[in-house]
């Protein structure tokens, strides 16, 4: 048991060391992002004295070294600053939107998942026939055109013709988790088929991969049926590719939703990220770079931990 | 012959093949095989690699491999014939009526079940037994096969028992639904020999105990000959020979069987050692990196010049890593080595280029050994440039001599690896290594891979060039006759120690210690009734002391 803990634990600490130096990378890019931050705040007229004075309030005359470590202690306090352009606490902006953004990742993952790998064992039963075949094509199909047009395409169909749901997807707090699905329905449908097909391949792949083994003969031998060996023996010995794969792609869910929160205008996390990039809000670039980081190696660790958990020889050692 | 169980009639198996360069194509690979397995009798199936003894194991299942497919025949299964009827007849017979164990149980195990569920599964689906029911039947078959806590041993995962005690589980997982017929696929083959016997009584009470009827596919006829009633020699898929096993053994007909028979017809007498020996190994003790283990606990060796020491163990001995270290592969945390009047370096970077010349090695995997994109010329040639700097003409010479001397010719120059037969492969291997004009050869386990009639070959063409070339041979090998067959002096190795050590004759020769007097005792004899009196031999000293 006790290499277990010691595995989980250097995946742990690598996930903390990964992150502290990725804020350092976030920090030295917008450093380096072209642009005067005082001079997009106060316009084109503002007099020098003016700019230096905004300079000096924003703590821009010190060196970025110290700047960096400003800001590292206050995110170790839970303070990501105030955007500039608006004076409010980005802590507690970036609080709401994350919240929305999570939501729809959320409802998203809880549909492609499953599906994916049922799709995957489906195509594994009939490999090289014509349920395999038509699966392959239409995950390859939905995964090929960009989302954008499929978003437009679904608003067109599904919003306009059938007026199913609608295509404009604000939500607030006051509306029921019920009305809150009907409302989000589109988007989640399509991001559904994005992230579809590259977990149904992998899954597929990393099955055919484990059906080639003896134990699968084995399984065979034993008289099982086909669905029954996929289900019961292959399966669990291709969990750890597989859950890479979907851990990438709720990762994507996450930070990778910029394209459908603009197309339906969802108040998320990757609407305020443009809003402010285009205002040249540093701090709040910032903390969003960070915090989709902080996704990407959460997730990321919480798939190596699954694969060295699915180890037998890790859980049971000898 | 209404009441036998199994009924094979003419049976004629294909195979889709890939050659390279040509179009894929149907080939027939076993070409009309007939025979009957009555109730409670097993039938040995015997034959070299590429005989079809596993192919037709599997169609008495009706279960081709990859490409395979039955093409002709009847094979009757309880009086049913099996490749006529429904899918979901296929499978009830599967894992119920007919069971199947194969040569690896570490592979044949799902690493990520628990041996209990993998065990009961085929009887518990096919509706056999309740899942209690065939729980407690696991437990009393594990008992019956004499593995170490049978009540517990089935919530153990594969990786957390050994290689024998899994080939035993796997008996228990074919014998658990009761069925009519099991096939044995090479049940021990992959086991050390005093695993091996163990393993061999087992499965032999077992079948004798349950009544169980059971095809027993080998390629070893002296393991054969141990627990079957009828043998069937197989070659190239053609049947040889089909008649009980009193008559094969001791009256064989046909030439082939007479050949499987009299296999080991080697003859070697024991040379006298030399006062200057070309290795001697002092003390040697060797660890891997991060590891704190001696896998060699001061080794104390001597090779003289053109004779053969061989070092016997079973897997895990340190055989390969003695090797590992005179290469200087591994370097000795302690001892030396002294090759040929010098001292070699502990590492191979601080060896020269002759001390690499005058030491070569021959490896257990010829293919992986050779280029696959070089020619049987280029392979052979590298060696006479890189030590010789040898040219053109001269070079094309010497590597014809060579091929003469492996007895291929110079036919073979032009040709891949891939176009050779596994003897052939070996022997390119050989001649690269006496390229160099070495001093010594250490031949890694060379025969291991080969069918026995062509691994005899080999033994007899390493003991020619040792004549001609007087060069000597670190002979590893985990096979007792083998040992016989060619040493001048052994080494008998256990858990990184030498245990024995000393001339041919002396260390064969009794009185023996414990461990040389187990692993010589369980090289199987081809002799009827061998086991019995082995076993028997076993109980009562083991009742007198």
């Amino acid at each position: 048991m006790s290499l277990l803990v010691k595995l989980l634990a250097q995946r742990i600490a690598l996930g903390l060391l990964l992150l502290f130096l990725v804020s350092i990378l976030i920090f030295s890019g917008t450093i380096i992002l072209p642009g005067d931050v005082a001079q997009s705040i106060l316009g084109q007229s503002a007099t020098p004295e003016a700019l230096a004075n905004m300079r000096r309030d924003l703590g821009l005359n010190e060196p970025p070294v110290q700047r960096y470590f400003n800001w590292l202690g206050g995110l170790l306090q839970g303070d990501l600053g105030t955007a500039l352009t608006s004076g409010k606490d980005i802590a507690e902006s970036i609080g709401r939107r994350l919240g929305n953004t999570l939501f729809l990742a959320f409802w998203a993952a809880v549909i492609s998942v499953p599906l994916a790998i049922l799709l995957g064992l489906i195509a594994v039963r009939y490999r090289e026939r014509w349920p395999d075949k038509l699966i392959s094509a239409v995950t390859l199909a939905s995964i090929s055109v960009p989302e954008f047009l499929i978003a437009y395409v679904a608003i067109f169909f599904i919003s306009v013709r059938l007026r199913w749901a609608p295509s404009v997807t604000t939500i607030n707090d006051s509306m029921s988790l019920g009305e809150k699905l009907h409302t989000i329905s589109i988007p989640v449908a399509v991001l559904t088929l994005v992230v579809l097909a590259h977990m149904m391949r992998m899954t597929r792949a990393a099955i055919l991969n484990v059906m080639q083994s003896a134990y699968i003969e084995t399984a065979e031998l034993k008289g099982l049926r086909m669905f029954t060996i996929i289900w019961k023996h292959a399966l669990p010995n291709s969990v750890a590719p597989v859950i890479n794969v979907v851990m990438l792609n709720m990762a994507y869910l996450v930070v990778g939703v910029v394209v459908i929160e603009v197309v339906f205008t969802y108040p998320g996390m990757g609407q305020y990220l443009v809003d402010h990039v285009s205002k040249r809000d540093i701090p709040v670039v910032q903390a969003c770079g960070l915090i989709f980081a902080a996704v990407y190696i959460g997730l990321n660790m919480v798939a190596d931990i699954v694969s060295i958990i699915a180890n037998p020889r890790l859980r049971h050692p000898k | 012959m209404s009441d036998n169980l199994l009924k094979v009639r003419d049976l004629k198996i294909g195979a889709t093949v890939y050659p390279p360069g040509e179009k894929p194509h149907d080939i027939e690979i076993v070409h009309g095989v007939s025979f009957d397995v009555e109730k409670g009798k097993v039938l040995g199936l015997i034959g070299e690699s590429g005989a079809g003894k596993s192919t037709i194991g599997l169609a008495s299942m009706a279960y081709g491999r990859g490409g395979v497919k039955i093409t002709g025949g009847e094979v009757w299964v309880n009086g049913r014939d099996i490749l006529t009827t429904s899918h979901s007849d296929v499978r009830a017979l599967r894992g119920g009526e007919v069971t199947y164990v194969s040569q690896s149980a570490a592979a044949s195990f799902n690493p990520a079940k628990k041996i209990m569920d993998q065990v009961t599964e085929a009887a518990i689906l096919q509706g056999k037994f309740s899942s209690k029911e065939a729980v407690s039947r696991a437990i009393e078959l594990f008992r019956k096969l004499g593995l170490p806590d049978p009540e517990t041993i089935g919530n153990r995962y594969p990786h957390q028992v050994s290689g024998g005690q899994l080939q035993r589980c796997m008996t228990a997982l074919a014998l658990c639904p009761e069925p009519d017929l099991v096939v044995f696929d090479e049940p021990t083959t992959a086991l050390d020999v005093t695993t091996q016997i163990d393993v061999l009584m087992a499965i032999k009470e077992a079948i004798r105990d349950t009544g169980v009827a059971a095809l027993y596919i080998t390629h070893d006829l002296a393991v054969v000959a141990q627990v079957s009633d009828d043998i069937l020699v197989l070659k190239m898929g053609d049947m040889v020979e089909y008649g009980t096993v009193d008559q094969i053994i001791n009256d064989p007909q046909e030439d082939y069987t007479k050949a499987l028979v009299s296999v080991r017809s080697i003859e070697h007498e024991e040379k006298e050692p030399t006062p200057e020996p070309v290795l001697k190994v002092q003390n040697i003790t060797a660890r891997y990196k991060g590891t704190n283990f001696d896998v060699l606990k001061n080794i104390n060796v001597e090779l003289h010049p053109g004779q053969t020491l061989a070092v016997v163990g079973e897997s895990g001995s340190g055989k390969s890593t003695l090797a590992r270290v005179i290469t200087g592969l591994l370097p000795q945390s302690n001892g030396s080595v002294h090759f040929a009047g010098r001292d070699l370096s502990r590492d191979l970077a601080g060896r020269k280029k002759d001390d690499l010349r005058e030491l070569q090695m021959i490896y257990q995997m010829a293919d992986v050994a050779m280029n696959p994109r070089q020619t049987v010329g280029t392979i052979i040639g590298r060696p006479l440039e890189f030590y010789f700097g040898l040219k053109g003409a001269e070079k094309h010479k010497r590597i014809i001599e060579l091929l003469d001397e492996i007895e291929m010719g110079e036919a073979f120059i032009d040709r891949y690896p891939a176009e050779l037969s596994g003897g052939q492969k070996q022997r390119v291997c050989i001649a690269r290594a006496l390229a160099a004009k070495p001093k010594m050869i250490i031949c890694d386990e060379v025969t291991s891979a080969l069918d026995p009639l062509v691994a005899d070959g080999i033994l007899k063409l390493l003991l020619d060039l040792q004549k001609i070339e007087d060069v000597a041979y670190l002979f590893i090998t985990h096979d007792l006759a083998t040992v016989k067959a060619i040493a001048d002096s052994i080494a008998v190795m256990y858990q990184g120690e030498v245990v024995r050590y000393g001339g041919k004759s002396d260390v064969l020769s009794p009185p023996f210690d414990d461990y040389t007097d187990l692993l010589l005792s369980s090289v199987p004899e081809m002799k009827l009734g061998w086991l019995e009196d082995v076993i028997a031999n076993r109980k009562m000293e083991s009742a007198g002391n």
